[in-house]
């Protein structure tokens, strides 16, 4: 037996250590930790309810905006706000460009290099790099004499002997199993989606000022104008401007991202059978497509058990508990009760080891996560999981085609999409739908333009004396990695308590009352490890989750009332 | 024989000298340089030698890092990154773990007194508290060994710079500063922001490769060519500031019109950077071309002093302000108040408003040469 430490998990944003056993060539258990903390919850009360998305959008800066969404959510409903269309169709088209800018980040920069070994790409022949990308796509950028200049000037780059962020990794590792021409033509789009992801937020630019952290967002709305003859709002250059940029995005998620991602994968084809872990999962449903009260959802809400796709439950937040068992937190009922978030309470105690130290303590404490569950079960939340409630529900037609049509593709069953590598792919795959869904909302934004819909805001909720005295709000969203909630009490037009329900708290948590792992421990059982001082493999499994930590991390607070009503819709 | 090899990458890249020195020059503007240091700027960037950086994360939501990565002039930029040797990074870099931790030790032992450490976050005050750990150590022992062995420091962004979200009240993880929590650092430097602008990492590195020494500073050590100004002096709304043409509600005429955000609480008045200049994202927009109100993330504690952010600034000058004064809050703003009086006139104002005591936290701890300090 072995025992194996990551720490700093890299190409991640924050900061996860994984410890691990392993014995004969697997892993055999796993314990996940997050060893940051901030307390912005704490920070947050006591300050103005309409600067909480401010605030609460610092928790991420890789999934900026998605704490923001949240956090005007749950304002509004508190308040009673109600945002104009053009305020909806414009959170909509930061959304999406949101996920799919971070989708093609996370596959290309956090994630490839798992997969994909650089040094391997040296010797690669550019003619046969070039037919291999023609029979997958017919991106225009393929040629012999790009992949030569490409293949060169890697070369270049690693001759001169500074290899900075490339130096000290797995190269030549038994586990990277692309060919060079393969890898040779990861790299090529590795550099050209650094290149893509630049120009394609500059739709956050347009709508949010600048990215990251977006500042455009309002208790009740948005602060972009919207008037087609005035040259400060969005008119119709910003249209112009939009469809031509999401142009680019159907183009580089369509005939780059999904093409490489199912061409690697069939190289790994192995990797579907490895890393399910949780095989529950819930998505809260996003992107509402109309101004009703219980607006229908683009991607549809669900609780999936046990990889029963015909079967899809609706959320019931009621059942929600979070354990702090194995977490550095302290609950007045005993560390082994789980509690529903409206009664939550949290005081931070680390009573890990004192650094610097080489081993935590995973039998007690070990994690500045909590562990949420669902009924007393652990959940899994991200792409694969929304894809899996569009799959079972057939809602959007396009996830099921697309998702039917990646399977055929890699003659894989629909079980398959239970991995690693069903991760990996769903994520590609939501790209893809929500980047062709982007162009529908630029046309109903230049439709209010020409019905002269000015309303961005609901202006009758801006001032606190029109609010109750005390108020109760949730707002949910589905941010890049998973199911993302923020509750919200308001008192006196102040923030009485706050506390937010994050994706990496779901994915990422450690173990609960019970002992029952959490997703990323279940995962990397059984995941192989070659070569335990190189765990290569550990890596895959777990970026294959895309992690967030500083997200992960949060105080839930003491609220003891039940909310007047919450929307998990 | 160097400009030889640079100009090949470039040729090979698709980028002619044409190209190039148009970068260079856009980066003398941005540096507030005449249009011959294009020249000089080229010069610098072609030389063989790359810098070693390493970019620490502590209490961070890596939106540095991310900004860091939309620098525009996409392909030139890529090579700007090729000439520096960035030696560690979490979240861009290939290794993990042990490996990586290798590599930033090899870095500070290696090159000792010579590489640039930037930092992303702030730190826990107490090292025992478990708050911020990397690989079993304290953030805070990590940032005295490797910022301790720099050449130079650089605080990305207003957590780092003066300790930002995680510092603001009560601040529960004690976290400071990295001027407050290494004090005596030679060479630091601060570029606050939230996050740091693209334009203004890049820009700062550029002019260390092109002059050999650091910037001048203000008194909050950040460098004059981005932090030289108030928001307020440079904003394209000034007019209707000065004409008295103000937004009143959201999406109303003069909101639509573009008229000034001074009255939907802007803090562009009490904020000193270049945003109405170089904008975000290759000059696409900034907060107020799209209709927000700054809310003035690039100063110290702006977390606590710049809020409510949709309440107005109690007083600036230029606008008669008897008529409403009396209807604003004055606790939470008066701070900002102070320095805002002086507005206009930037030496002037940054100087007072560094006289509030809160404000002076970290920034006038820090050690090292104030301005225009030689490496």
């Amino acid at each position: 037996m072995t025992h194996v430490v990551v720490d700093p998990v890299t190409r991640i944003e924050g900061h996860l250590r994984i410890e691990a056993e392993v014995d004969g060539g697997a892993v055999k258990e796993a314990w996940s930790s997050c060893t940051m903390f901030r307390g912005i919850e704490l920070i947050l009360e006591g300050r103005d309810p309409r600067d909480a998305w401010a605030f609460a959008q610092r928790i991420c800066g890789v999934c900026t905006t998605v704490h923001a969404i949240a956090s005007i959510r749950a304002v509004e409903h508190a308040i009673g706000a109600n945002p104009p269309p053009n305020a909806r169709i414009l959170r909509n088209l930061i959304i999406a460009a949101q996920n799919v800018q971070d989708h093609v980040v996370h596959f290309y920069h956090l994630q490839a290099l798992d997969w994909v070994d650089i040094v391997s790409a040296l010797s690669a022949d550019p003619a046969k790099t070039s037919s291999l990308a023609q029979s997958i796509s017919d991106w225009p950028l393929s040629s012999t004499k790009y992949y030569t200049e490409v293949r060169d000037r890697v070369k270049a780059f690693v001759e001169r002997g500074q290899l900075g962020i490339f130096a000290n990794a797995y190269w030549g590792h038994s586990a990277y199993r692309l060919p060079p021409e393969a890898n040779l033509m990861a790299v090529a789009h590795y550099l050209e989606a650094l290149d893509w992801q630049r120009r394609f937020i500059k739709i956050h630019a347009i709508l949010g000022g600048k990215n990251p952290h977006l500042q455009s967002f309002l208790v009740g709305g948005m602060a972009t104008p919207v008037d087609p003859d005035a040259q400060a709002s969005l008119n119709m250059g910003t249209i112009a401007a939009l469809r031509k940029l999401v142009a680019e995005g159907v183009d580089f998620v369509t005939r780059v991202y999904i093409p490489d991602v199912l061409a690697i994968a069939s190289f790994y084809k192995d990797w579907f059978a490895i890393g399910a872990g949780v095989t529950n999962f819930m998505s809260y449903g996003d992107f509402p497509m109309d101004d009703n009260a219980e607006p229908q959802l683009l991607m549809p809400a669900g609780i999936i058990h046990s990889e029963d796709l015909s079967h899809i439950e609706p959320v019931d937040q009621a059942k929600i508990d979070e354990y702090i068992t194995h977490s550095w937190y302290d609950y007045s009922v005993g560390d082994d009760k789980g509690l529903n978030p409206y009664k939550g309470e949290t005081q931070p105690h680390y009573t890990g080891p004192k650094p610097p130290y080489q081993r935590l303590k995973v039998d007690e404490k070990y994690s500045w996560l909590k562990s949420p569950r669902y009924d007393g079960a652990p959940m899994q939340v991200g792409p694969l999981a929304r894809m899996l409630v569009a799959y079972g529900t057939g809602r959007p037609t396009r996830a099921k085609e697309l998702i039917d049509k990646a399977l055929k593709q890699l003659n894989a069953p629909p079980a398959a999409l239970f991995s690693t590598l069903g991760r990996i792919a769903a994520r590609a795959i939501e790209a893809q739908v929500q980047v062709e869904s982007m162009g529908m909302w630029v046309d109903a934004l230049a439709e209010n333009m020409e019905r002269r819909d000015y309303r961005i805001q609901d202006t009758a909720k801006w001032d606190p004396s029109t609010w109750p005295q005390e108020c109760f709000g949730a707002g949910f969203h589905e941010a890049p990695r998973g199911s993302l909630g923020h509750w919200v009490h308001i008192r006196d037009g102040k923030i009485a308590k706050y506390q937010c329900v994050v994706p990496s708290t779901w994915n990422a948590g450690p173990r609960d009352a019970k002992g029952q792992p959490g997703p990323y421990e279940a995962a990397l059982v059984g995941t192989p490890v070659a070569k335990p001082e190189q765990p290569l493999e550990i890596l895959r499994t777990v970026h294959s989750f895309d992690p967030c930590m500083a997200c992960g991390v949060h105080v839930v607070d003491a609220t003891h009332r039940e909310l007047a009503r919450v929307r998990v819709s | 024989m160097a400009q030889t090899k640079l100009m090949l990458e470039l040729e090979r890249q698709g980028v002619s000298r044409r190209d190039f020195m148009g970068f260079c020059a856009s980066m003398a503007a941005v540096l507030g340089l005449p249009k011959a240091a294009a020249a000089t700027i080229a010069a610098a960037v072609e030389t063989e030698e790359r810098p070693v950086l390493v970019w620490l994360e502590f209490q961070d939501c890596a939106g540095n890092t991310e900004s860091f990565l939309r620098a525009s002039h996409p392909t030139v930029a890529d090579l700007v990154l090729d000439t520096i040797s960035l030696n560690y990074h979490e979240t861009l870099m290939a290794a993990a773990g042990s490996q990586a931790e290798d590599a930033l030790e090899e870095t500070v032992r290696k090159y000792k007194g010579k590489y640039i450490a930037l930092v992303e976050g702030s730190i826990p005050g107490d090292p025992d508290s478990g708050f911020c750990t990397i690989g079993g150590r304290a953030a805070l022992d990590i940032a005295r060994e490797v910022c301790g062995s720099a050449m130079a420091t650089v605080a990305v962004g207003t957590c780092a710079t003066f300790g930002g979200i995680p510092a603001a009240r009560p601040n529960p993880t004690r976290a400071l500063s990295v001027a407050d929590a290494v004090p005596g650092l030679k060479n630091l430097i601060h570029m606050s922001a939230c996050p740091a602008n693209a334009e203004n990492i890049t820009a700062l590195l550029v002019y260390y490769l092109t002059m050999k020494q650091w910037p001048p500073l203000d008194r909050y050590r950040r460098p004059l060519f981005a932090y030289g100004k108030s928001i307020h002096d440079g904003c394209e709304r000034r007019a209707h500031f000065d004409a008295g043409q103000y937004v009143e509600a959201w999406g109303d005429e003069a909101h639509r019109h573009g008229h000034c955000l001074y009255k939907m609480g802007c803090k562009g008045p009490a904020t000193s950077q270049n945003c109405p200049n170089v904008g975000w994202n290759e000059h696409t927009n900034w907060p107020i071309g799209c209709g927000h109100p700054c809310i003035g993330c690039a100063e110290p504690n702006f977390w606590d002093t710049m809020t409510p952010f949709y309440q107005r600034l109690p007083n600036v000058a230029g606008f008669n302000t008897d008529k409403w004064l009396d209807t604003v809050g004055i606790g939470a703003t008066a701070v900002v108040a102070a320095g805002v009086i002086a507005h206009g006139v930037g030496e002037v104002m940054r100087h007072r408003r560094g006289q509030a005591p809160e404000e002076r936290a970290g920034a006038d701890k820090s050690g090292g040469e104030p301005a225009g300090a030689k490496k």
